[in-house]
């Protein structure tokens, strides 16, 4: 916790103004982009694939194109050809075939929902009806959705021109497994013969869905002077031009993309699956086309984040350190290589200091949508293997889970598996007040209840921020954003401009840009936004500040040296101008003051967090209920203390479903069985209890403020500290997600046989 | 979804012959909240919609010592909302009470859950343990059906072309009896019954030994089941744990169900057992005149 000393030397930071988007957003005048109403608007709709895996023959478009009221149709025939064209898309290199392959089957539907062909009519329902007169010839092709099914060698095959790379090699066999990785430090086998005591199990993890409430929506104009403006919602603008411009095989300059209200994405609105699609039959048809997806449809043909299968083996000494470390982990990554194996591998033992490890992580095709981010991507299935294991260890050790944790923290010079040295990190900070925590002192008591307890890991990545800003002459300042807001940026942005000038949060009136307005600017992802675009605006704020010194030099006739900032005022001797008085003098000292701010902060940041959590089991149906959580994570600096609670709140909420009953159900045709809210079981608000938090402060040195980001560690820790309430309560390890009640009972009645 | 016709009908007999012309194209809208899910899901299709709202004899109901007469479209919150109705059929009100939330609540009605058909519905256990009279109107005239023989399959019913329900009739409340309904699901709201089981007992003055009784459940077979075996067991047996217990092996054993993406058939089995012997124990409380929240 910050000492109040520290506290005082912020005016802005650490308070809870009123978000400036709040008023938009509860009175539902905020566009999100199903509101959008052009002139002319007609509405398009995908056919999608009913098989997981089949060639497709032929397409027969020419019934759809006939019906009244269709205006276009579109297939891969109206796709570029994208063969053998890499693009680097601000986040690596990507596969374009694969990318453009993903918006519109080429000669193969991978996945059941696998988009194959979309039409625009003057109504969405004439263009559902018209997308049952186009004609799929399909060759039905065996399908695997189990990632392990998928490694086989007699598996079938998605596609014949992918071949596993594997330290620096390629194999000459075409595979489902795309990537190898393996990181090593220290020596493995020296390291599990140091130990006294080996704790080694395999773990399973379903697939789950982000589960943002507003689908996929996004309307596309391609204009008669070839300019396409797309309307759309993303995490990220600039992302969702640069895909879009190459997938068409245009220009950047040719695509606008404008970024509309966001109703969440947690990772899954990054890559563009409508965008290219609405602007192909706007081009065939010259008018706007808008895009709305279903729920299903979001299930089906949209990002979930890996089904996994893990192995983790700790060893440690008697006197509780540990001393060795392995984990094989397997990720499926849908129909498309490039999952989230890499970060599944850096973060399986990020919390610990293992002076021996090992780690290979496989990156594996299969027959379900092309996996996407999913806050924290990688490392929520990771951590479920590892503070299993960790607890386990403790108990044969007889060490509490917390001292034992404490005990082998990652700190300051904690050499990670995949390389990096932390520097100045908070874990221990975490453990500590998870150990004085009300929650963690209060005692449990009643039968089949049990406490558990896990850390959680993730980066801070840095990219490209841009950020803008205007003075008004009403001593307000408007700020242009590059950043799209999914989590309450906006505000948290403005309120680190505000505190560097001098000025409250309610004077800055931030607004996100779209991608003709404000600089280049990478996702809001990667927990990076109020780090980086917040550094970003500190910076505009030093510029602003610059030039109004400069102004003030004007009027008083000085050096802007000899202009001094106290409180935000501007003062040069006797004289003293607040910034609202002095913006009102802009007009005669040289026209209105605009600032910009561009940064590209190297390297990544570290957050950790560590979650407490009280279970009750009912003995007869395993139902689990949660009765009390607590989530404490390292803010590094919280600017804005409720949407870092927010972010704890709802992260771990997404964990609580992971744990618990999410999962995406397959029947033996690769088909998922339950693409609706009703039978995808998210947590509702009377499945969880009041989150409580307790936010800990140990400033990043890499930002000004020492701002950490938030936004994904929270979902980590949940699954792993439930596992292990669990056991506490009945005895029973779970080693595989969901932990719902058919499998929870089942692995209780095998116990007791036992 | 299809483009559909729609019309509101008055009376009993304008419904039926706007349903009787139209065959299996036409369908009937209560409450629409699961009609109107499954024609823009595109799982029903329908060239007429004929809402009965407006047919005063189903919107209406009497509670009188014959017996409950409960229109087939008065919704769930009226029915939850009378006194008389939560002391005299606790079972009804527990079924009431979790179909969907409130919202859904005030537009869904118990006739709707029926002629669903669902085999997971949430009310026709209940409807199974009181023993209710399906009273039917069709382009033949009227007739009844008891609710235990009204679902035939998963959706299916008896109800043949033309035909509309109009009203559940419920037997007076014995003295010494009670009801209840539970049912599982994994999370706390807006989920479909794993199992559903339903129970009604009658009990002697004393309140010891059991009369009769009629146990169901739901999603547990393709339609909900009576347990008619393990009802007439329980007759002359004392209101105790073992006896519970016994009635809980029976409807283990009796459930048929499948392997889904809601439970594991082996689960389903298991919680078959839990759930008869939990709505048991809260039927027998009740009956004594004891107080009993449903909770799983
Ligand atoms: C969000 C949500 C949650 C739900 N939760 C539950 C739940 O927890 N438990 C549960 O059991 N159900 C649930 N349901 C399903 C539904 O709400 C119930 O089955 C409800 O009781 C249906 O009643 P209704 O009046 O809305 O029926 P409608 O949708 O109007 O009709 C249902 C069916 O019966 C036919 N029908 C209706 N009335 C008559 C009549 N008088 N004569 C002949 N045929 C008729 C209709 O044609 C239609 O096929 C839920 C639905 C939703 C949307």
């Amino acid at each position: 916790m910050t000492p109040k000393s520290e506290r005082k030397k912020y005016k802005v930071i650490g308070t809870r103004p009123i978000r400036h988007d709040g008023a938009d957003k509860v009175t539902g005048r905020a566009v999100y982009g199903a509101d959008l109403r052009l002139a002319g608007i007609v509405h398009g709709k995908i056919l999608r694939s009913p098989h997981a895996h089949a060639k497709v023959k032929s397409i027969d478009t020419s019934a759809a194109e006939k019906h009244p009221g269709v205006l276009a149709v579109v297939t891969r025939a109206d796709m570029p050809n994208l063969k053998n064209k890499i693009a680097d898309l601000g986040e690596g290199s990507v596969n374009l075939a694969h990318l453009g392959a993903n918006v519109l089957a080429h000669d193969k539907v991978l996945y059941k929902g696998h988009a194959v062909a979309a039409l625009a009519a003057v109504n969405p329902h004439v263009a559902e009806e018209a997308l049952k007169l186009i004609k799929v010839d399909y060759e039905v092709l065996p399908s695997v959705t189990w990632v392990m099914d998928a490694m086989q060698d007699d598996a079938p095959l998605l596609h014949n021109d992918v071949f596993t790379k594997s330290m620096g090699k390629r194999a000459s066999k075409p595979s489902n497994v795309p990537t190898h990785i393996h990181f090593e430090k220290g020596n493995i086998e020296e390291g599990f013969q140091a130990a006294d005591v080996i704790v080694e199990r395999e773990f399973k993890t379903a697939s789950v869905h982000q589960g943002y409430i507003e689908p996929h929506v996004s309307t596309a104009l391609w204009n008669q002077d070839g300019h396409v403006t797309v309307w759309t919602s993303t995490q990220g603008a600039f992302t969702a031009r640069a895909q879009t411009a190459e997938l068409l095989q245009i220009p950047v300059s040719q695509v606008t993309v404008v970024p509309c209200e966001i109703g969440g994405g947690f990772g899954g609105k990054i890559a563009v699956y409508l965008e290219p699609v609405a602007a192909l039959l706007s081009r065939k048809c010259g008018r706007p086309v808008k895009m709305v997806m279903t729920r299903e449809d979001v299930f089906e043909g949209t990002g979930p984040t890996p089904g996994s299968f893990m192995r983790v083996k700790l060893g440690a000494t008697k006197d509780g350190k540990l001393v060795a470390g392995e984990a094989w982990l397997a990720y499926d990554a849908g129909a498309f290589p490039g999952g989230v194996i890499g970060p599944g591998a850096m973060c399986v033992f990020s919390c610990y200091e293992l002076p021996h490890a090992k780690v290979d992580g496989y990156d594996v095709l299969d027959n379900k949508p092309k996996t996407q981010a999913y806050r924290a991507p990688g490392a929520t299935q990771a951590a479920f293997a590892c503070e299993t294991v960790i607890d386990e260890l403790a108990e044969k050790l007889k060490i509490d889970p917390l001292e034992f944790r404490l005990k082998n923290a990652a700190k300051e010079g904690t050499r990670r598996v995949d390389g990096p040295v932390y520097p100045r990190v908070g874990l221990v900070e975490t453990l500590e007040a998870a150990k004085n925590s009300p929650h963690w002192k209060s005692k449990l008591e009643g039968k089949h209840r049990g406490r558990g307890i896990a850390s959680g890991y993730w980066f801070n990545i840095g990219l490209k921020s841009s950020v803008a800003a205007n003075v008004n002459n009403d001593g307000t300042v408007s700020l242009i954003e590059g950043s799209t807001d999914i989590g309450g940026t906006r505000t948290s942005i403005a309120m680190q401009f505000a505190e560097t000038l001098g000025i409250t949060a309610e004077a800055v009136h931030p607004r996100v840009g779209d991608t003709d307005s404000v600089g280049y600017t990478d996702v809001t992802g990667g927990s990076r936004t109020t780090f980086a675009t917040g550094l970003a605006a500190h910076e505009v704020a030093l510029d602003i500040q610059r030039q109004m010194r400069e102004r003030a030099a004007i009027l008083w006739e000085c050096e802007a040296s000899q202009v001094q900032v106290e409180d935000g005022a501007y003062c040069h001797k006797d004289k003293k101008l607040t910034f609202a008085e002095l913006a009102g003098q802009l007009g005669h000292t040289g026209g209105p003051v605009v600032g910009r701010a561009t940064v590209s902060p190297e390297g990544a940041s570290n957050g950790f967090g560590t979650h407490l959590v009280d279970v009750e089991v009912d003995p007869d149906t395993a139902k689990v209920t949660i009765l009390r959580y607590t989530a404490i994570q390292d803010a590094g600096r919280a600017i804005h203390p409720s949407y870092v609670e927010g972010q704890m709140q709802g992260g771990a909420v997404q964990g609580i479903g992971w744990a618990l009953n999410e999962e995406y159900v397959y029947s033996d045709q690769g088909r998922m069985e339950n693409a609706s809210y009703l039978d995808y079981r998210m947590p509702t608000a009377l499945d969880v209890p009041a989150i409580e938090t307790i936010i800990v402060e140990v400033p990043n040195p890499a930002h000004p403020y020492g701002v950490r980001g938030v936004g994904e560690t929270p979902i980590v820790a949940p699954p792993a500290a439930i596992a292990n309430a669990i056991y506490a309560a009945t005895g029973v390890r779970m080693t595989e997600l969901p932990m719902s009640p058919p499998r929870l009972w089942a692995a209780m009645s095998t116990g007791k046989k036992s | 979804m299809n483009d559909f016709e729609f019309q509101t009908a008055t009376t009993v007999d304008e419904a039926v012959s706007l349903l009787a012309a139209k065959g299996d194209r036409a369908r009937v809208l209560t409450g629409g909240t699961d009609l109107i899910v499954q024609l823009r899901e595109n799982l029903r299709e329908a060239d007429l919609v004929v809402d009965v709202k407006k047919i005063p004899e189903l919107i209406q109901y009497s509670l009188t010592e014959k017996g409950l007469r409960l229109g087939a479209g008065v919704p769930c919150y009226r029915i939850y909302g009378d006194e008389a109705i939560r002391k005299a059929y606790p079972g009804l009100v527990d079924s009431a009470r979790i179909i969907g939330g409130w919202q859904i609540q005030s537009r869904a009605s118990i006739g709707g859950n029926l002629c669903n058909s669902s085999p997971a519905a949430d009310s026709i256990p209940t409807l199974i343990a009181y023993n209710v009279i399906c009273h039917i109107a069709g382009p033949e005239g009227r007739r009844t059906v008891p609710v235990a023989e009204f679902c035939t399959a998963p959706g299916r019913n008896v109800l043949k072309r033309g035909e509309l329900l109009t009203e559940l009739e419920f037997p007076a409340a014995a003295r010494h009896s009670g009801g209840a309904y539970l049912r599982f699901i994994p999370r706390n709201e807006m989920d479909i019954a794993v199992v559903g089981a339903g129970a009604w007992v009658q009990l002697d003055a004393k309140g010891e030994t059991i009369e009769r009784a009629r146990l169901a459940l739901a999603a547990v077979a393709p339609t909900p089941l009576f347990l008619a075996d393990a009802s007439a067991a329980l007759a002359g047996k004392p209101a105790t744990e073992a006896t519970f217990k016994e009635a809980a092996a029976a409807a283990s054993a009796i459930a048929r169900p499948i392997n889904d993406k809601r439970g594991t058939l082996e689960y389903r089995k298991h919680l078959a057992g839990v759930l008869i012997e939990r709505s048991l124990v809260g039927a027998v409380r009740r009956a004594r005149g004891e107080k009993w929240d449903p909770h799983v």
